[in-house]
């Protein structure tokens, strides 16, 4: 008999597989329909290809790592065969003609890329609600936002209808979704995990990594997608890690830092509330806490609007409606047929952010902005240099706040930006981040997931893995589900 | 040509339709508008890196920072034209057409 259950961990689906209680034919089955039962409210998905997904789970092998398990997988990250839009119109009928090297990493580990997952356009967002397909619901209130830019990755873990994602963070695009939705989600250190096939925004901030339900599931998919990769020159080679090797092991003689500048008035005092506890049930375990300092907190924010919108207007000139994607029918010559194309195919975010991002790096403003800009990542980056000699982690709220009505931050940019403060500064050092559940926020009368943030210097993946794994054994938080009966 | 030291002016008047040519991007009059207002308040946020003195901190431009990648120079498989022109918009004799450039 076939024993699917919504919210099982990878580990537990592939015992299950192993034994043969479950055939991969059956798992991609019991999904599928759990997939159409659920998603329509949902929205995670904005495509999936059941019959190829069929067709690869026919010869799985389920005693590969991650043998017959199936993966969604972020819109802007490349899948052979299939459409891949990085939920822009201006991607409209493009087909990947490759597979991108997370995807054949996966692959080569077994799993079965299923379903593409909605996303805000070009990642460019936190809230999912830039996408050109269409909004996601968050699964424990359907007015409410899943976060983003990987909320299609966040919000189909935590509503049961995917196993693990895909996702991409620039800014926090795994981290915040995956706080908001209630599952765990690993932003990688820099140069961990291939970009090749992964639609740019800002090439110097962006890492693909998984969003799961189990920190343990999260090195599982780390197992597979980290590696040194010749298409990819920022990609690091490095020696093989098992990154659940230290899972299972005590807090004993850790530190953990508490950085004051992200302990500050403002903050929802649920979250506020859910990350204290958090810290006493981590020393509880075992690890010292160390109050440090990150001094140039306040200015992350304002590094990473000039930094992503420079590179973003960079990478984006490529869409041109020349060698692929929409090309505008009203096009009288070439200058039109790129200005009409661009301006069809783009949403208004993007447009916002090519604009800024033009402004600059233009003739004038490049010092006083850009390069300006590249010295105080500098410091951001040496304040977690200092820190890293202290502690092993640093402790924080993934995201100031809960999940946000839907509509609530659409009209003011900025206001969605500082959303991220908290994210940011990890993208901008290069330094890896674990989110994963811990607690409830009550806003408006509804209970909302709240995301404890993990930062480990760079390639401490496998630190983070550990604390987080400890601190969720000693938990139930991940084993709370919405009740989706809405 | 700026200097090192220059500051991010107090006033922001933000050229938007200059910028979405420079961008090669039509926008409308109300776009126009909109983001100009917009971006002002967010160069207005972004004015606050002014506090900070940077003189002698070298830009970062990747934050690991990996010197002279080559590969080894070897003919690999790569995708063939075929494939690549499937994507295309309009194509014709194994080649991108697009409008005149030239008359």
């Amino acid at each position: 008999m076939s024993s699917f259950t919504p919210f099982q961990s990878i580990a537990a689906t592939r015992r299950l597989l192993r034994s043969k209680e479950l055939s991969p034919v059956e798992l991609i089955r019991e999904l599928e329909s759990r997939i159409a039962s659920i998603d329509p409210k949902i929205g995670a998905y904005v495509g999936r290809d059941l019959e190829g997904a069929l067709k690869e789970a026919e010869s799985a092998d389920v005693s590969k790592p991650l043998g017959g398990i199936p993966i969604g997988i972020k819109d802007a990250i490349t899948v052979a065969g299939q459409p891949c839009q990085s939920a822009s119109k201006i991607l409209q009928g493009f087909t990947a003609p490759y597979d991108s090297t997370a995807v054949a990493r996966l692959r080569a580990a077994g799993a079965i890329p299923f379903g593409r997952m909605n996303m805000d356009e070009f990642a460019m967002g936190s809230s999912t609600e830039n996408s050109a397909f269409h909004t996601t619901q968050n699964p424990w209130d359907l007015n409410r936002i899943p976060g983003g830019s990987s909320g299609g990755s966040a919000a189909a873990v935590a509503s049961g209808t995917a196993l693990a994602t895909l996702g991409s963070d620039t800014g926090g695009s795994i981290r915040q979704p995956a706080a908001l939705c209630g599952c765990v989600g690993l932003k990688p250190t820099y140069g961990r995990v291939s970009r090749y096939g992964l639609i740019a925004f800002a090439s110097s901030l962006d890492q693909i990594g998984p969003l799961t339900s189990t920190v343990e599931d999260s090195g599982l998919m780390m197992n597979a997608l980290g590696g040194y990769d010749p298409h990819d020159s920022t990609s690091l080679e490095l020696p093989d890690e098992d990154f659940t090797a230290e899972i299972g092991r005590d807090l004993k003689g850790l530190r953990i830092g508490i950085p004051k500048e992200y302990f500050v008035d403002g903050m929802e005092p649920g979250v506020r509330n859910a990350v204290d506890e958090s810290v006493k049930q981590l020393v509880s375990l075992g690890a010292e806490p160390v109050e440090i300092s990150l001094p140039h907190t306040e200015y992350a924010v304002a590094v990473y609007y000039i930094i992503a919108t420079a590179e973003a207007s960079a990478n984006l000139a490529r869409f041109d409606g020349v060698r692929y994607g929409r090309r505008s029918p009203e096009a009288k010559d070439l200058l039109s047929l790129y200005e009409k194309s661009r301006a069809e195919g783009f949403g208004r975010e993007v447009k916002r952010r090519i604009i800024l991002g033009t402004y600059v790096l233009s003739s004038g403003y490049y010092d006083a902005y850009y390069l300006r800009a590249q010295k105080v990542r500098t410091l951001i980056r040496r304040d977690f240099d200092q820190a890293f000699t202290k502690v092993d982690a640093i402790v924080s709220p993934t995201s100031p706040e809960t999940a946000f009505r839907l509509g609530e931050k659409t009209d003011d940019p900025l206001k969605m930006y500082l959303a991220d403060i908290f994210t940011i500064a990890a993208n901008l050092a290069g330094i890896c981040g674990l989110s994963l559940p811990c607690g409830f926020s009550q806003r408006d009368g509804v209970n909302l997931p709240v995301g404890l943030q993990l930062l480990g210097r760079p390639f401490g993946e496998s630190r983070l893995l550990r604390i987080g794994h400890a601190y969720e054994k000693s938990t139930s938080w991940h084993q709370q589900h919405p009740s989706l009966t809405l | 040509m700026s200097t090192a030291d220059s500051h991010i002016a107090s006033h922001h008047t933000i050229d938007v339709p200059y910028l979405a040519r420079l961008a090669r991007l039509e926008i409308s009059a109300e776009e126009a508008e909109l983001f100009g207002g917009q971006l002002e308040r967010i160069l207005d946020h972004v004015e606050q890196m002014n506090k900070l003195d940077i003189s002698g901190i070298e830009p970062t431009a990747h934050a690991i920072t990996v010197f002279d990648v080559i590969r080894e120079d070897k003919v690999g498989e790569s995708l063939s034209k075929t494939v690549i022109l499937e994507n295309a918009p309009h194509h014709a004799n194994g080649l991108f057409v697009v409008p005149k450039v030239l008359e």
